[in-house]
């Protein structure tokens, strides 16, 4: 399966990824490549295969339904690059 | 004091012979005096170190020093430290100091280690060669026009050219083992679930492990037997027993069961890497290993499945990079869409949006089901390909990466990138234990056999590695680099 440029420029923006036109040109070569190496995958016959998530075929375990955390507010805001009273700043979404 | 294992050292520190305030300021100088050369430190702790080295050496004094006390040790600078920038190789996060510290940090701070710095690494994980760091190339120590192998390549380079005793890595898909085939060191990667990957940055969720890097198997064993372990903060963290590996180093090899897979020595092969490989099994035979040649039938399909799941998985993971709760954020974003997309624009390197825009074309609408869903179908017949190997035998043998180390800057396309990969990957996608153990040189720079085993079996390999450094002194071999200096 070939990609194209306005695949990557779709992906691009799915993944909130600024791309200008020449760089996304860049990337249909390469990701081209890549997906022509991952379309082996396509040669396989896989009808009846259980998709493997996990490794050990685990499943997610499960724990009581109970606050274990306690509020470290401050601490973790401290790596933010902007909070004012207790809040992360970002551009004005509602006028 | 720099030529000797971490298990020498523990003695040493025992015995008296120095203290580890001492240890540790001669180490913290050859970083000083040497890593100009290799660039592979991202950051040094030298004043925190020698606060911990001084707790040490009095908590040895009052007679409850604990199992690593005073020793050194470096982490990749993937492993969240409290207090210290956590950059992950990247510049998304070169301003992180992490509030908490990874459970392993916790573990080996606890076991009275000392942590000496974070080491350079592929940004997020994202690499094979450690040309991918935000903070530059890491050079190999046994040739410095050589690239040390990556991920986990600063870690690999400090342990060869004596900088460290030893140090953490982490392994998707090889990060540990090709880097320390790369330069001539042992390194594990656990059983996925051994050990807790929680304040571990994640690149590939269902792939990632934690693992150490040292000279030697014994080294490696004492590493693992602190940082394993049930940790209720990681899901994916296994609840089972921690064995004693160091006691079980000597296991005698006799009758041990050997499967070759014939997909590991076939074209693109460096035929050095396999003299030295297969020399090393006439090693392994010469002390009562009997050998065999096996098929994994569905090796060749390792690399591609795996970059369908670990770019899918990381596109997850790395849009917690978002510019408003930690890590870089650009200049006077006009709306929150400007602020995202910029952010990550100038955050992310090449190789992790390469990888942001696979994972996220892969997994979007249309394309999941003849992507993700095919993979992960083909992972379970990549498994099982070692699941029936170990039905007939106990540890399978090959290289660990199909060319000794190569150029800086020679593999330019990622796609024969990815191709140096193709003996490690499997490993992960089927989450069993792998290790790599130095077996000699092709022209200077070192071969790593690689040794695998079924899940949960790392007492086995590490017996397996430790009998064959019993016999040959491969790990003792030191680059030249450094070696002027005390």
């Amino acid at each position: 399966m070939a990609i194209e440029h306005a695949d990557v420029l779709r992906a691009a923006h799915l993944a909130r990824v600024g791309l200008s036109e020449d760089e996304a040109t860049g990337y249909v070569d390469d990701l081209s490549r890549i997906l022509e190496m991952v379309d082996q995958l396509q040669a396989v016959d896989t009808q009846g295969i259980t998709p493997l998530a996990h490794p050990l075929d685990a499943t997610q375990r499960l724990r009581p339904d109970e606050v274990t955390e306690r509020s470290q507010r401050d601490r973790f805001q401290a790596c933010a690059p902007a909070t004012e009273d207790g809040l992360y700043l970002v551009p004005r979404v509602v006028e | 004091m720099h030529d000797k294992t971490l298990t020498e050292l523990a003695a040493s520190l025992e015995a008296g012979e120095f203290s580890s305030r001492e240890l540790c300021q001669a180490a913290l100088q050859r970083i000083e005096q040497l890593d100009g050369g290799l660039n592979s430190f991202i950051t040094v702790t030298a004043e925190q170190a020698l606060a911990n080295a001084d707790a040490a050496d009095q908590a040895r004094k009052a007679g409850h020093a604990g199992p690593l006390a005073g020793l050194p040790l470096a982490l990749k600078d993937i492993f969240c430290t409290q207090g210290v920038r956590t950059s992950c190789g990247s510049k998304m996060l070169d301003s992180f100091v992490a509030p908490y510290d990874a459970t392993v940090v916790e573990k080996l701070g606890h076991a009275g280690a000392v942590n000496l710095g974070k080491t350079n690494m592929d940004e997020f994980a994202m690499g094979s060669s450690n040309e991918n760091s935000f903070y530059g190339p890491v050079k190999n120590p046994w040739d410095v026009s050589a690239v040390p192998g990556g991920s986990s390549g600063g870690s690999a380079a400090a342990v060869a050219a004596g900088l460290v005793p030893a140090a953490l890595g982490t392994d998707t898909g090889g990060s540990i083992r090709q880097p320390a085939a790369f330069c001539g060191i042992t390194g594990l990667k656990p059983t996925y679930g051994r050990v807790s990957r929680y304040g571990m940055v994640a690149y590939a969720s269902s792939l990632d492990q934690g693992g150490p890097m040292a000279r030697t198997a014994a080294d490696c064993a004492l590493l693992l037997e602190t940082i394993a372990g049930h940790d209720v903060r990681d899901s994916t963290s296994v609840a089972r027993v921690v064995p004693d590996y160091s006691a079980e180093l000597d296991t005698s090899l006799a009758g041990l069961k050997i499967g070759l897979p014939k997909e590991y020595f076939g074209d693109g092969l460096d035929p050095e890497v396999e003299t030295a490989v297969r020399d090393a099994i006439k090693v392994y035979e010469s002390l009562g290993a009997k050998v065999c040649e096996v098929s994994l039938p569905h090796t060749h399909l390792a690399i591609p499945a795996y970059y369908v799941i670990a770019p899918a998985e990381a596109s997850s993971n790395l849009s917690r990079y978002d510019g408003v709760r930690f890590g870089h954020r650009c200049e006077d974003p006009t709306d929150l869409e400007d602020l995202y997309k910029r952010t990550r624009a100038e955050g992310f390197g090449e190789e992790v949006k390469r990888r942001i825009l696979i994972g996220t074309h892969t997994l979007s609408e249309g394309f999941f089901d003849a992507y993700y869903l095919k993979a992960q179908q083909v992972r379970r017949l990549i498994r099982q390909d070692f699941l029936d190997a170990f039905d007939d035998v106990d540890v399978l043998m090959g290289p660990t990466a199909p060319t000794p180390a190569f150029d800086l800057g020679a593999q330019k396309d990622p796609v024969s990138m990815y191709l140096q990969d193709i003996y490690t990957i499997a490993v992960n996608l089927a989450g069993i234990p792998g290790i790599s153990v130095p077996v000699g040189f092709a022209g200077n720079r070192p071969v790593g056999l690689q040794v695998l085993a079924p899940h949960f079996a790392e007492a086995q390999l590490l017996g397996v590695a430790h009998q064959f450094q019993q016999a040959t002194d491969w790990h003792l071999k030191r680059p030249a680099f450094g070696k002027e200096m005390a």
